[in-house]
């Protein structure tokens, strides 16, 4: 049951071979017995869980049952769901109980699908690590000695451990992708604008996108579905036709013209990860896809760019978290200016901190024209290049990070360093394209490499259908961790 | 020397939607602290604004009323800072691309004589949308501070006009103005005591001819007499400033009314350092042709319009004019008063008022009120529009709306003066009954309950006069030996006898004929 797909356990539940009670019921037990070591989720809730499975078998017996009903779905602590405790992994949101459902949750409540708890996360999903979370690291189901990536870490390690049927997660520059890539499971960001943003905690709003992470791109699929869709509450979300995200799955790869960057096949790429990468380049040409070689220039400029801009939105959307109305407040202080910085120097956490800094920086008088003006010009020429890109190929491909799962404290000093694992991810959130990972092969030390799938935008369908023919030909994405056996 | 006072105007104005700008909460004034917040006015974690069409619109209807550039491609930005009415930490506002650029208001100033006034036109600089914050309640918690978010997310529309008046009274006549457009064309309803209406003066004194001086900015005046105060102070006290060789350093200043002062609040050293930059959560503000001229379609006649109309068709003088245009309601009053004093049908008076009129209709009303006889009842009914009538809804705090005497009573009032019925000052007396409602506001029938007709009788004038003459013989020859002087006595004598209710002008005729001999 653990392994099985979305389409299977569906199938499983409709046809009374389980029921979306015992489902739920065997993965709380797993939760249970897992989390102290994995960390994955923060918060678990299991009468509200069993309440939603309850009422999933009543809809699945009444046979009004769409494909996600009763399917114990894990959801990152980025998003509000009303009744649930909501942290954002932070100690200033610790004891915030949302009193409304983000959308993404009302799309999977609508569903009957079950919210099998809350996931770990990087601070106010600044991160890739998961170590910024208020709540502890999470570690990799791999390798406990590893991190997860971050931001969405926990919700790709319970992914990976079999905690969770799927999960949600949201990448800001490779939230989703990078941690997916070092749990060895499939993630995709869409088009920024597919998914409302509306309840999602803001980190950086114009680059900021909701999307599944899950073991398969089928899955992905069916999960996007549920999750993607108009909505009038985000002045960003973009009226579209619905789509069946499913519906090119099986279709053959013939004439498939793939667009490898050099940027990305540069310095700096581990040859474990840079051989993988070929070896599931060559599996692609075997399906009948070809090769062009691309260059995206300026995609070198992406993380300083993204360092300007993320940090820039970030300090002005935190700006809320005053010890005002909810959170946290420091227990005593002397008058309100004294509220104001204590509040937030006990309340955030240093990452946290230090990109409120950089964007109360960036935005200052005298600055903003050389810094975030500069970096808007810069990443308009980013999107530039992929539209360029595009003109000679159907995807994007190449590695999702460029190493595999580093040690759990090895970054913690170095802030470049960590940003640099990013370096392949952000320049998708800049140009606003869809972005995904899915499980390319493991390197030496028997850790998971992610193959990244850059579509053009709202190309989503063809690079699910991309990666599902990969994966109808490989079997990375069905691998399962060691030491996760209850 | 001189010294000449230069003042700019920023005025803050509460659109009249029925929700908020950036959510759907309601925004009626004085409800129950935090009921009309949601969650989006609370700024709680992952909400998201969505910008009111109704604003937008109200904002178009202004800048067309003010002949501006509409933005077609506008930006909201967010101004930071941390105030505890302000949730979110910022202020959502536009910056350097504002809904409305450059326009102008034509003003009317009053001057020291009376019934005087000169005109002035205004530029103004922009108008640009924005949410209002919440309140911070001080008093009441025991040394802690409330916060009622009620407020917060109300649509604003800020006006901004270049430093173009030259005096307190011309920024009383400018935020008068502004204030009657702003309910005039719908999209405010001017309440200054609930905040609907909110001046900041900005103030700086100068040589003539010599480059500006340094501002300080008064905040927050809501109503025109502090305004007029605030700046009068403030000048006066920058030119003494100025005079005794100080210097003027740029500041934020507040408006004490109970003492009569302004009071420094902040200087430029610690102004804020906003850091605006545009909101990721909103697209730019796009308006197509085809959304302006929709708006346009359902702007009414505009006061300054309607003052040139009042002038030239009912010979209104600038300062009547200006009266009825205050507001669209003292408009249609005075044109119904009008129009019935010259004698227009109220079927076409319905049609004037309602701009339904076809051309030949139009010839026709032209026509009547073009006569002599017309104007001349027109014009007496403007007077008592413009004096009396005015003083008393003044006096009694009275709006138009709310006027006890309809167009129609007031206009036979004017008729009986204007036929001699009654005198100028027996119609005070009618006009105070008419307010009252006695005889249901009945002009004639109050002037027959009171007993208030003129003598017009000639037989009885004369008998008066015979009377005169014979009892004052003295006075009588000394007005016949060239003391005309006298004259005065005998008028005094004649309106007495006549218990006040003689025709004046026929009183003296027959005097004058009689005392001749």
């Amino acid at each position: 049951m653990l392994n099985s797909s979305l389409l299977q356990l569906g199938a499983a539940l409709r046809s009374k071979k389980i029921s979306s009670v015992e489902l739920t019921q065997l993965y709380l037990h797993r939760i249970a017995a897992l989390n102290s070591k994995l960390n994955a989720y923060i918060t678990i809730n299991e009468e509200m869980s069993l309440v939603q499975a309850r009422a999933a078998d009543v809809q699945l017996a009444q046979s009004e049952a769409h494909a996600l009903t009763g399917i114990p779905i894990a959801q990152k602590d980025i998003f509000c769901a009303m009744g649930w405790r909501t942290t954002c992994g932070s100690k200033m949101l610790s004891n915030f109980v949302a009193p409304y459902d983000a959308h993404v949750i009302e799309q999977f409540n609508r569903v009957g699908a079950v919210n099998l708890g809350k996931t770990n996360m990087d601070e106010f999903a600044m991160g890739s690590s998961n170590e910024t979370s208020y709540f502890g690291s999470v570690k990799n189901p791999w390798n406990p000695n590893a991190v997860p990536g971050g931001s969405s870490g926990g919700s790709a390690a319970a992914v990976s451990a079999r905690l969770c049927a799927a999960a949600t997660g949201t990448d800001t520059g490779g939230s989703i992708r990078q941690p997916a890539a070092l749990c060895g499971i499939s993630g995709l960001k869409p088009t920024y604008g597919v998914v409302s943003r509306y309840g999602m905690i803001a980190f950086a709003s114009s680059l900021d996108q909701a999307g599944p992470m899950a073991r398969s791109a089928e899955d992905l699929a069916l999960l996007l579905n549920v999750m993607a869709g108009f909505d009038e509450r985000d002045s960003t979300s973009l009226p579209r036709e619905t789509e069946n995200y499913a519906r090119d799955l099986n279709k053959p790869l013939n004439g498939l013209r793939i667009g490898l960057p050099k940027e990305f096949f540069a310095a700096g790429l581990s040859a474990d990860v840079a051989q993988a990468i070929e070896a599931s380049i060559a599996e692609y040409k075997k399906l009948g896809a070809s090769v062009v070689d691309i260059s995206l220039p300026n995609s070198r400029l992406s993380i300083p760019v993204y360092y300007v801009l993320a940090p820039a939105e970030a300090s002005s959307n935190l700006s809320r978290y005053d010890g005002v109305r909810y959170g946290y407040r420091a227990p005593e202080y002397t008058n309100l200016a004294d509220m104001y910085e204590k509040s937030r120097a006990q309340g955030f956490g240093e990452e946290v901190k230090r990109r409120i800094m950089i964007g109360t920086y960036v935005l200052s008088h005298g600055y903003y024209d050389a810094y975030y003006l500069q970096a808007q010009k810069i990443r308009r020429l980013i999107a530039q290049d992929f539209v360029e890109a595009f003109k000679q190929c159907d995807v994007i491909m190449g590695p999702t990070t460029p190493t595999t799962a580093f040690n759990l404290g090895e970054k913690n000093d170095d802030p470049v360093q960590m940003y640099l694992s990013d370096i392949y991810t952000i320049a998708v959130n800049l140009a606003g394209l869809p972005g995904m990972s899915i499980p390319a092969g493991f390197s030496g030390n028997g850790l998971p490499v992610g193959l990244q799938i850059i579509g053009n935008y709202f190309d989503e369908a063809r690079m699910l259908n991309v990666a599902h023919q990969y994966q109808q030909v490989t079997d990375w994405h069905t691998r399962t961790p060691q030491h996760i056996e209850v | 020397m001189q010294w000449e006072i230069v003042i700019g105007l920023e005025v803050h104005t509460q659109l009249s939607t029925s929700s908020k700008i950036f959510s759907g909460a309601s925004t009626a004034f004085g409800a129950e602290p935090n009921t009309q917040a949601c969650a989006v006015d609370l700024a709680l974690p992952g909400v998201l604004p969505v910008l009111n069409r109704g604003a937008v619109e109200r904002a178009i209807r202004f800048g067309l009323a003010v002949g501006a550039h509409i933005t077609q491609r506008s930006v909201f930005s967010r101004k930071n800072y941390f105030y505890p009415d302000l949730p979110k930490g910022y202020q959502i506002s536009q910056f350097d691309l504002p809904i409305i650029g450059q326009g102008s208001l034509t003003i009317q100033v009053p001057t020291a004589t009376a019934g005087q006034t000169y005109k002035k036109v205004v530029r103004l600089t922009r108008a640009h949308l924005e949410e209002d914050a919440g309140k911070s309640l001080h008093e009441d918690f025991l040394g802690m501070t409330g916060i009622d978010l009620n407020r917060a997310g109300t649509p604003l529309l800020e006006i901004v006009s270049e430093p173009d008046m030259r005096s307190a009274a011309e920024a009383v006549a400018y935020a008068k103005m502004l204030h009657t457009l702003v309910r005039w064309i719908g999209i405010c309803d001017g309440n200054m005591q609930e905040g609907s209406f909110r001046c900041d003066a900005n103030v700086s004194v100068r040589r003539p001819g010599a480059e500006l001086g340094t501002r300080r900015e008064i905040k927050n005046l809501n109503s025109f007499r502090f305004l007029q105060q605030a700046i009068e102070y403030e000048a006066q006290w920058q030119i003494d400033t100025l005079e005794s060789g100080g210097s003027i350093q740029q500041a934020t200043v507040l408006f004490d009314s109970d003492k009569g002062e302004t009071r420094a609040m902040r200087s430029k050293e610690d102004a804020h350092d906003y850091r605006y930059f545009p909101d990721p959560d909103l697209l730019p503000l796009a308006i197509d042709n085809e959304w302006i001229e929709q708006v346009r379609a359902t702007l009414p006649v505009l006061p300054q319009d309607m003052q040139q109309r009042f002038m030239e068709e009912y010979s209104a003088t600038p300062e009547q004019a200006a009266i009825a245009t205050s507001s669209l309601a003292f408009a249609r009053y005075f044109e119904k008063s009008a129009l019935l004093a010259a004698n227009i049908d109220s079927t076409m008076i319905e049609k004037v008022i309602t701009q339904i009129l076809s051309p030949d209709e139009r010839q026709q009303v032209a026509d009547i009120i073009a006569q002599d006889v017309a104007k001349t009842k027109v014009r007496l009914t403007c007077n008592w529009i413009s004096g009396e009538l005015l003083a008393w809804l003044n006096r009694t705090e009275t709006s138009i709306e709310d006027c006890p005497i309809e167009p129609s009573q007031l206009v036979q009032l004017a008729l009986r003066i204007e036929n001699g019925t009654i005198s100028n000052n027996a119609a005070k007396q009618v006009f105070a009954a008419m307010w009252a409602r006695e005889c249901g506001g009945d002009a004639d029938a109050i002037i027959e309950v009171q007993g208030l007709k003129q003598v017009s009788d000639v037989g009885a004038l004369e008998k008066i006069v015979d009377e005169i003459i014979a009892a004052n013989p003295a006075q009588v020859a000394e007005y016949r030996s060239g003391k005309e002087k006298v004259f005065g006595f005998f008028v005094g004598l004649a309106m007495k006898a006549s218990k006040g209710k003689a025709n004046p002008a026929q009183m003296n005729e027959i005097l004058k004929r009689k005392l001749a001999g």
